[in-house]
């Protein structure tokens, strides 16, 4: 067995660590009262090339595994939620279908930019009504004159709306196979006719990520931006939800992480009855159950990659990652809150924000119920 | 041209500074590339990437050292030499200068690049020693520098503003923090850097010997800077203003 990262790992943690320090924790604040995607965070991001971690070097990628991945959006969450999830969507939602399902003339097209952070992609799966029940999706493609015309709506579509979104991979149904939905996906470029996307959800946390809902009106795109096979999409998309799991138990993680660093620093510095808060054992007992969630939370998301990775079966250990680092990030936070007292109501302790933006983790990507659904399926029971 | 870069491995200074008799101690302590020096690589791969350079990171120290060339390399630096021997143990600034110098003479430069000072022993005399031994014009405190043709020109940071200074090459120049923005080390540089060359080498490589590298100073003793007095609070009672007065009358401010 060996618990440690590669040294390339830990040296690029610890250069974004300095990174994240110095260039996004003094305006994460700022950025989040702001309400928008800071196009110069993206880009200083791009710079270190985290947009193209996982992609191989000649689509303008870094050539690092899924779990370098991981290691960046954990890095980023600790202080800045928003930015983290708009690299994880960027990555894993926004370019990994084109990677996987494109192809060639696909991939040399759309993935350049995407790997660059010189645009960013979106992933229209959820809609109006439904989310989690993919096999439910209303948004139909219809084949004419060589061209899919698409009708429908899809809601909270993270990275779709900026002014750098490419385009937004869209589910839709293109027929029926053995009396189910038949469910194809396609490459929709922002601007085209028909593609119209909706303004900015009030959100309760991720404040400047980019969330819109979408809809489709006699959208016409070419018949070559079917993307994958025909009547695969629900498929390929199970996968991309798949580690898109591991990627949110580790942006998880990280938020989780940041609120056990500020509450150890505040039960330190701040004194009640004559002594430091830290040496009570009420709050002692409190922050070590949270240092554990996180070393927990750390370790099921790293076995889930090192799966991933093996090429072995992943999907319970996902689930399972999500789940956990999830749950265990919204207590975490709340902890954190608490331990703050009124400072941690106020927005100028950064606890308020992560506890505002931990909420979604048990919600996006899958909801807790989904995965305890689909953990049981994994155990061999039957009947949800 | 080609441009070597003087980098050292410290402690890391975010932690707080063990001592251990009159050395700092350093076994068992994270150590990081000296941030000053980041200064240092950055100006380097600046001329680099606006003439074509070759930049090679010379440093002195134990095998530990090997981790602040890396962190260089992996920053866009194209070669390290790092000298290791035992009988530096304890060298003071001008062995280390004396060390530094055969090991860059190697690299045929045509400028040398070091922090004004390093960030653990503090004394900046090592940067003029290397000048010297080199034969060298130096040309100090640099927050700006640009080369045309063979000609540095630089600001030197002075107490009331900057001096606009130029130089034949080949010339040694210490930077200020502040200079430039120290870029992140990216994945990819971070890949590409387990590839570069880091030579190694020992004092006989470099045609000395222990003799050549005693010590010429010896610290005697060291002692705690005295820390900052917490000042004096005026609780205004009716007669602050006087007493704010009075005080900076002693003070010979008014």
């Amino acid at each position: 067995m060996d618990f440690d990262l590669a040294d390339e790992q830990h040296d690029f943690v610890r250069s974004l660590r300095s990174f994240v320090d110095d260039v996004i924790r003094p305006r994460a604040e700022a950025w989040d009262e702001s309400h928008e995607l800071p196009l110069e965070a993206v880009e200083q991001m791009a710079s270190l090339g985290l947009f193209g971690l996982p992609f191989p070097e000649r689509y303008g990628g870094s050539g690092a595994d899924f779990l370098t991945l991981c290691l960046a959006i954990e890095e980023i969450a600790r202080v800045d939620s928003s930015l983290a999830i708009t690299l994880e969507a960027a990555v894993s939602l926004g370019a990994m279908p084109i990677y996987l399902f494109g192809t060639e003339e696909q991939k040399s097209r759309w993935l350049p930019p995407l790997a660059a952070g010189e645009a960013l992609a979106g992933f229209g799966l959820t809609e109006p009504g439904g989310g989690s029940d993919a096999g439910a999706t209303r948004t139909s493609a219809r084949l004419a004159d060589g061209h899919w015309l698409i009708n429908g709506s899809k809601s909270f579509i993270t990275n779709s709306g900026t002014a750098i979104t490419s385009f937004v991979t869209v589910t839709a149904v293109t027929g029926t196979r053995d009396g189910d939905k038949e469910i194809s996906a396609f490459i929709v470029p922002t601007g085209t006719a028909g593609f119209q996307v909706g303004k900015d959800y009030r959100k309760m946390g991720w404040w400047h990520s980019d969330t819109h809902e979408l809809s489709f009106s006699d959208c016409r795109v070419p018949e070559d931006h079917l993307l994958g096979s025909k009547g695969e999409g629900f498929r390929n998309f199970l996968r991309i939800l798949d580690d898109g799991r591991i990627a949110i138990a580790a942006l998880a993680v990280g938020l989780a992480q940041g609120c056990l660093d500020e509450s150890l620093r505040y039960a330190s510095d701040r004194t009640a009855f004559g002594r430091p808060i830290g040496s009570f054992q009420g709050l002692q007992f409190k922050l070590a159950d949270m240092a554990m969630k996180v070393e927990l939370a750390r370790g099921a998301y790293y076995r889930a990659s090192w799966l991933k990775q093996q090429g072995r079966p992943y999907r319970k250990e996902a689930c399972m990652a999500k789940l956990f680092a999830s749950e265990s990030a919204v207590d975490v936070a709340r902890d954190a809150v608490q331990i703050h007292g009124g400072y941690g109501y106020i927005e100028e302790f950064p606890v308020c924000r992560h506890f505002r933006d931990s909420k979604i983790l048990e919600i996006g990507e899958g909801t807790s119920e989904i995965m305890r659904v689909l953990i049981a399926r994994e155990l061999g029971l039957t009947g949800s | 041209m080609n441009i070597a870069v003087c980098v050292k491995h410290v402690p890391d200074p975010n932690l707080p500074m063990e001592m251990d008799g009159t050395r700092l101690k350093r076994a068992g302590v994270q150590g990081v590339l000296d941030p000053g020096d980041e200064f240092g690589v950055e100006a380097a791969l600046q001329i680099k990437e606006g003439h074509g350079a070759d930049v090679t990171l010379v440093s002195m120290g134990p095998e530990a050292s090997s981790e602040a060339l890396r962190r260089g390399l992996s920053m866009g630096a194209d070669r390290a030499i790092l000298v290791s021997d035992g009988a530096l143990e304890g060298a003071d600034a001008l062995a280390t200068a004396r060390v530094l110098q055969r090991a860059i003479e190697r690299t045929k430069p045509d400028l040398v690049v070091a922090a004004v000072e390093s960030t653990d022993g503090y004394t900046g005399t090592m940067p003029a020693a290397l000048a010297q031994f080199m034969g060298w014009p130096q040309v100090t405190f640099a927050t700006q520098v640009e080369i045309k043709d063979r000609t540095l020109r630089a600001h030197r940071q002075t107490t009331t503003g900057y001096h606009v200074v130029e130089c034949e090459l080949p010339v040694m120049i210490t930077v200020t923090a502040g200079i430039n923005e120290p870029r992140y080390a990216s994945f990819k540089g971070i890949m590409a850097a387990k590839k570069k060359p880091l030579e190694r080498l020992a004092l006989a490589d470099l045609g000395l010997s222990a003799v050549d590298v005693r010590p010429a100073q010896e610290i005697v003793e060291l002692s705690k800077a005295e820390e900052h007095r917490s000042g004096q609070v005026i609780v205004d009672e009716g007669e602050a203003a006087g007493r704010v007065a009075a005080f900076l009358r002693e003070a010979k401010v008014i």
